[in-house]
Formats: structure tokens, C-alpha cells, sequence
């Protein structure tokens, strides 16, 4: 999408995947799964735009990595999904909690434009890198891993075992999200610093430490939906991050920047909205393009999205 | 002179003409865009088809992409009057990805496969390849410099730096905002045209991932690391980065990965680039470097 590649090849849609099949049932499902996928996506950028006030742009970035640690960990030791899924969400965690140390930290207090430009060439340098032949590579490679979870089928829907897993993921890291926010010490000086950051500061809640799980936790999700989107297109390629990543911020920005809900809402609506038209209108249009007109237009004429409180 | 230096040189005449124009828009408007890849390559299929399938010669080519440039860019920068700072950069990403997808999925524009056969600039029978393109690009280059340091002196460029610096100060003073921002829009964006038409010309074809985010983020760098907002800053930024990589072959190979190390860094460490009033490398050169160079904000009614 970005460039480098022709636009016959895949180009980082989720959804896309398995919507050959014609039934209501598997567009259902495939609705579904792309909306826990924007989900998990879209609440990582979501916390870090509500704590530090920056469009985390490298986060597309963090979500490759993800994709590619998970390879590497599954294709070198003979270790399965899951651990492979654990060591990539860990990777993904200490990459963010990097990208805060080397580059937000020192920028916070600059013209809001700065952080973004900070985060956008961090994403143009991970990127980069992973399109070295010692990382990826500029060619897209397979991923095809087995969860061991089983295929089932709900209300006539049917889902894969890594559509399972992506759902069961999705509802364990909201429940997770929801606890943590709402119900741990953490939580609370997550939206104290939100609130108001030298406030919070002055009263005592330890800033940095917030901040650094904050990073951790946001990225290793994204690390997390890198992994399942690599074996679900079973593909991982340099390139699967930017389109998604923009789409997160269509997500972010309809569901009203820093609200959790909202994203989680706002994604189950996007992925509707994307599927119906595809599905309606075949391959008719460049849906990325759309995508990317949709959040123009939120911008102009509903600039606090679905469910925010107010964009500054 | 060898053949590759004159191509070399002539490119970096025209990234030096991108980085003056989105500098009108980044450093003296404070608009920070993301798109202005768009602009260049809208330019550039202007010239393309002008060229290829209307049989336009110069310089009506040129101005023809400069208009259409100007315009869509007028039209493309009306998000700037509803969303500031990183929301406006945002939707500038968003514009360039959606112009990419035109270029690519527009079967007229000849889709993955661009446009070739863009014929060289004609004038009185002499083709002008090599050293006549190289001339007639700095030509275009010393005249945009000279309109852009003019427009500076005129009441719109106090306008500009107004907006600039206090939007809300700006309006409460009188300034129409809007129209300020729409103008700086229209005018940076012909500039991206007039590179983009004289980089038709020059490479002889257009294909849409010259045009892409990642070129934007090049021409951005170039700015940010001259000095946005200073005359001499973008001309500087983009004799390096247009320049090194076409020497230094280990450059080549990481461009990318170290225009968005730069990037990073000079946000955090020199957010006034090599050029810009703050700078170490300008408070080393001294005083006479700082009266050639200084126009930032310096307030002159």
C-alpha cells in the first residue's frame, strides 16, 4: 500500500482472508473476527493515546515485530503456538517499553506535532529493518501454525481453530483490560496520569512505572494481534503493519480517542462496514482507500468519534 | 560532466523545489503535512497525460500541473480548518494513501504499470536532456527561491507566521485564518507540482509508488533536518539526503531506515534542524551565516 509493492499481492488485510465462501454464516464469523482483531489492535494505540497524548503511529511497527518474533520463535524451537505467541507478545511489550525510553519520553512537553513526528520515523526505521534480508526480507513468508484449539460453531456460525483463538483471545484480553482498569491500584493511576499527568505526578503516583506497563501492556496486545494476524493470512511480511495500523487509527478516532469501549465498538463497525461493502461491491474498490476516506471525514464532521468526550 | 552527476544534480534540484514548497506549508504556515508525496506525483500524472495523451509542450505542461496541483491542494487542505496539529497530520497521511490508490486503480492513469514515454522538454527544436534539463531545473529553482523570499516580505507572509505561531492570536488580530491556510495549501502544493512536473520530465515515466507515504517522509526529513522555516534550510536538507545516498553506496542500502533515525532524533535533540535560529551548527557558523539566513519569524511587518 505504501508503495514498494504491486497491489496484486496481499496487502495487509485482515479481512480478506477466508470471505471466499459465500454463506451468511462465514461472513458473520468473518465479521467477527476482523472486529476482535481491529479490537486488540486498536486498544493498545487507544491506551497510549489516553496516558501520553501521542498517535503512536509506530505501533503498526510493534504489531510487525510481533508477527515476526512469533515466526521465528515457532519455526526455530520446536516450542508450538503458544510459547511462540507468549514470546512474541514479551518482544513486543519491551519493544514498546523501548519506543517510550528512546523516543516519547523526551518529547512530551513539545508542540503536539513532535511526538508524531518522533513516532513516525521510528515506524519508517523498524519497518525498514524488517525489510532486510536478515529480518523478513522484502517477500512475504507463511506462517502456518496449528493452536490446537477446536473448530467450533455458534448459532450457525462457524469459526476455524485460529478464529477461535482469535475470539477466546480478544474476550480474555477485555475482561483483562476491564479488571485491570477498573479494579487494581494500577488502573487507577492509569487514569489519574490520563487525567491530568503533572497532577497525578505531584500527588504521588509513580509516573514512569505507570507509563513503562502501560507500554508494555498496549504493545505486547499489539504483538499479540501480529501473531494471530500472521497465522490467519498465514503471511508475515515487512509491510502487514501499515495498512492495519492506519485502519486502528479509523478505530481509535471513531470510537473516540482514549475511550477502551468506544474502540472496541467502533472496530466491530469498521470490520461491518468494510466486509458488507466488499462482499456488496466485489473487488470493485481500493477498500484501503476507503478506509482512509472514512477517517477523514470522522475527522472533519465528528471529530470526537463515537463515544469521546472531547478531541484537543 | 559526467552523465550520472548532471542526473544526480538535476534530482536534487528537484527535491530541492518539493522541500522549499512544503517549507512554505511546514516551516512559515505550521501546517505539518504528510502528503505532500501526493502533490509531487499529482504534478507529475498531470505532465503525464498532458504530455503523453494531449500533446502539451512546454511550458503550458508545467503550468498546467502547477493549476491542478495548486487546486487539489487547495481542496485537500480544507481538513486544516477543522483539525490542528497531529489530527491534521493524520488526515494528510490519509489524503496521500487515498491520491496513491487513484493513481493505482484509475485504469486511465494507467494503473500498477504508471506512464512512460513522457517525451523531454522540447523548446525551439533542442531536446533538453542532460545539461539543458540541468539548467532549466535550477532555473525553476532559483526562481521559486526568489518568489518564496519575496512572498515572505509581502503581508501574506506575515499572515503565515502569524497563523503559525498563535492560530487563536492570529484571528483575534484579524487575520482570516482559513484563507491564510487555504493559500499557504494551494501555493506549497503548485510548488510540489512544478517538482513533480519537472520529475516526469526528467525520469521519462510515473508509477504510483513513487509517491508514496514513505517519499513524503523523505522530503518532511529534508526539511526538518535543513531548518523548517528558513530559506537556505530545505536547500541544505535536500542537497544531503538527495545527495549522499547517490555516493555512498552503504547509505543506499539503509536510506530508509536512516531517514526515519533522523527523523526521530532531531525531533528530540534539534527540532530547529542544521539551519533553524537555534541551532548549534548556525550559532558555530556565526554572525554572517545568521543575517544571510535569518528570516524566521523574525516579526518584519
Amino acid at each position: 500500500m505504501i508503495g514498494r509493492r504491486a497491489p496484486e499481492e496481499p496487502s495487509g488485510h485482515i479481512t480478506n482472508a477466508h470471505s471466499a465462501s459465500e454463506t451468511v454464516g462465514p461472513t458473520l464469523a468473518n465479521i467477527v473476527v476482523t472486529g476482535c482483531l481491529y479490537t486488540l489492535i486498536a486498544i493498545g494505540l487507544t491506551m497510549v493515546y489516553g496516558m501520553l497524548r501521542v498517535l503512536h503511529i509506530v505501533h503498526a511497527g510493534v504489531f510487525a515485530v510481533g508477527a515476526a518474533v512469533g515466526l521465528l520463535i515457532f519455526t526455530t524451537a520446536p516450542v508450538g503456538f503458544w510459547p511462540s505467541l507468549l514470546g512474541a507478545m514479551l518482544a513486543a511489550g519491551v519493544m514498546g517499553v523501548a519506543i517510550y525510553y528512546v523516543g516519547y519520553r523526551w518529547v512530551l512537553d513539545a508542540p503536539r506535532g513532535t511526538p508524531l513526528l518522533v513516532s513516525i520515523g521510528l515506524f519508517i526505521t523498524v519497518q525498514s529493518l524488517l525489510e532486510k534480508e536478515f529480518l523478513i526480507g522484502p517477500h512475504v513468508e507463511g506462517f502456518d501454525a496449528a493452536t490446537g484449539l477446536p473448530a467450533f460453531t455458534l448459532g450457525g456460525f462457524a469459526f476455524t481453530p485460529i478464529q477461535t483463538a482469535i475470539v477466546v483471545s480478544t474476550a480474555v484480553v477485555c475482561a483483562a483490560v476491564w479488571l485491570l482498569l477498573n479494579r487494581s491500584r494500577l488502573g487507577l493511576s492509569w487514569r489519574a496520569l490520563s487525567e491530568d499527568m503533572n497532577m497525578a505526578r505531584s500527588l504521588g503516583v509513580p509516573t514512569e512505572r505507570a507509563v513503562a506497563i502501560n507500554m508494555f501492556l498496549g504493545s505486547a496486545m499489539a504483538g499479540l494481534a501480529g501473531v494471530l494476524v500472521a497465522v490467519y493470512e498465514n503471511a508475515v511480511s515487512a509491510h502487514m503493519g501499515e495498512v492495519v495500523a492506519y485502519k486502528a487509527f479509523v478505530v481509535v478516532v471513531l470510537g473516540g480517542l482514549g475511550s477502551i469501549w468506544g474502540a472496541a465498538v467502533a472496530a466491530f463497525i469498521l470490520a461491518a462496514f468494510e466486509i458488507g461493502i466488499s462482499t456488496t461491491f466485489g473487488g470493485l474498490f481500493p477498500r484501503d482507500a476507503i478506509g482512509f476516506a472514512v477517517l477523514i471525514l470522522i475527522l472533519l464532521f465528528m471529530p470526537t468519534g463515537l463515544f469521546g468526550k472531547r478531541l484537543d | 560532466m559526467d552523465a550520472y552527476l548532471i542526473s544526480v544534480l538535476t534530482f536534487i534540484g528537484i527535491w530541492i523545489i518539493l522541500a522549499m514548497s512544503l517549507n512554505l506549508l511546514v516551516g512559515y504556515a505550521g501546517q505539518v503535512s504528510i502528503g505532500h508525496a501526493a502533490f509531487f506525483g499529482i504534478g507529475a500524472y498531470t505532465v503525464a497525460v498532458a504530455t503523453v495523451n494531449l500533446g502539451l509542450g512546454f511550458p503550458l505542461d508545467i503550468l498546467l500541473a502547477a493549476l491542478v496541483s495548486g487546486a487539489l491542494g487547495g481542496v485537500l487542505g480544507l481538513p486544516a480548518l477543522r483539525v490542528r496539529h497531529d489530527f491534521l497530520v493524520l488526515a494528510t497521511i490519509g489524503i496521500n494513501f487515498i491520491v496513491v490508490a487513484v493513481f493505482q486503480y484509475t485504469p486511465a492513469l494507467g494503473g500498477a504499470y504508471g506512464i512512460v514515454g513522457i517525451p523531454p522538454v522540447t523548446i525551439g527544436g533542442i531536446e533538453f536532456l542532460g545539461l539543458y534539463m540541468l539548467l532549466l531545473v535550477y532555473a525553476f529553482v532559483l526562481a521559486i527561491l526568489a518568489l518564496k523570499a519575496l512572498l515572505l516580505r509581502t503581508w501574506f507572509g506575515v499572515r503565515l507566521i502569524a497563523v503559525r505561531e498563535d492560530e487563536d492570536a492570529a484571528a483575534a488580530i484579524g487575520i482570516s485564518v482559513a484563507s491564510t491556510k487555504i493559500w499557504a495549501f494551494v501555493l506549497s502544493c503548485a510548488g510540489a507540482g512544478i517538482a513533480g512536473a519537472l520529475y516526469a520530465r526528467q525520469l521519462g515515466s510515473v508509477f504510483p509508488e513513487n509517491f508514496g507515504f514513505v517519499e513524503s517522509v523523505t522530503v518532511l526529513t529534508m526539511v526538518v533536518l535543513g531548518g523548517a522555516g528558513t530559506l537556505v534550510g530545505p536547500i541544505i536538507g535536500a542537497i544531503i539526503l538527495g545527495g549522499l545516498p547517490e555516493y555512498l553506496r552503504f547509505i543506499q542500502d539503509w536510506r530508509y531506515v536512516i531517514y526515519g533515525l533522523m527523523l526521530t532524533f532531531l525531533m528530540i535533540f534539534e527540532r530547529d534542524g542544521l539551519m533553524g535560529p537555534e541551532s548549534r551548527l548556525r550559532a558555530w557558523l556565526g554572525r554572517g551565516w545568521r543575517t544571510l539566513a535569518a528570516d524566521r519569524g523574525s516579526g518584519k511587518p
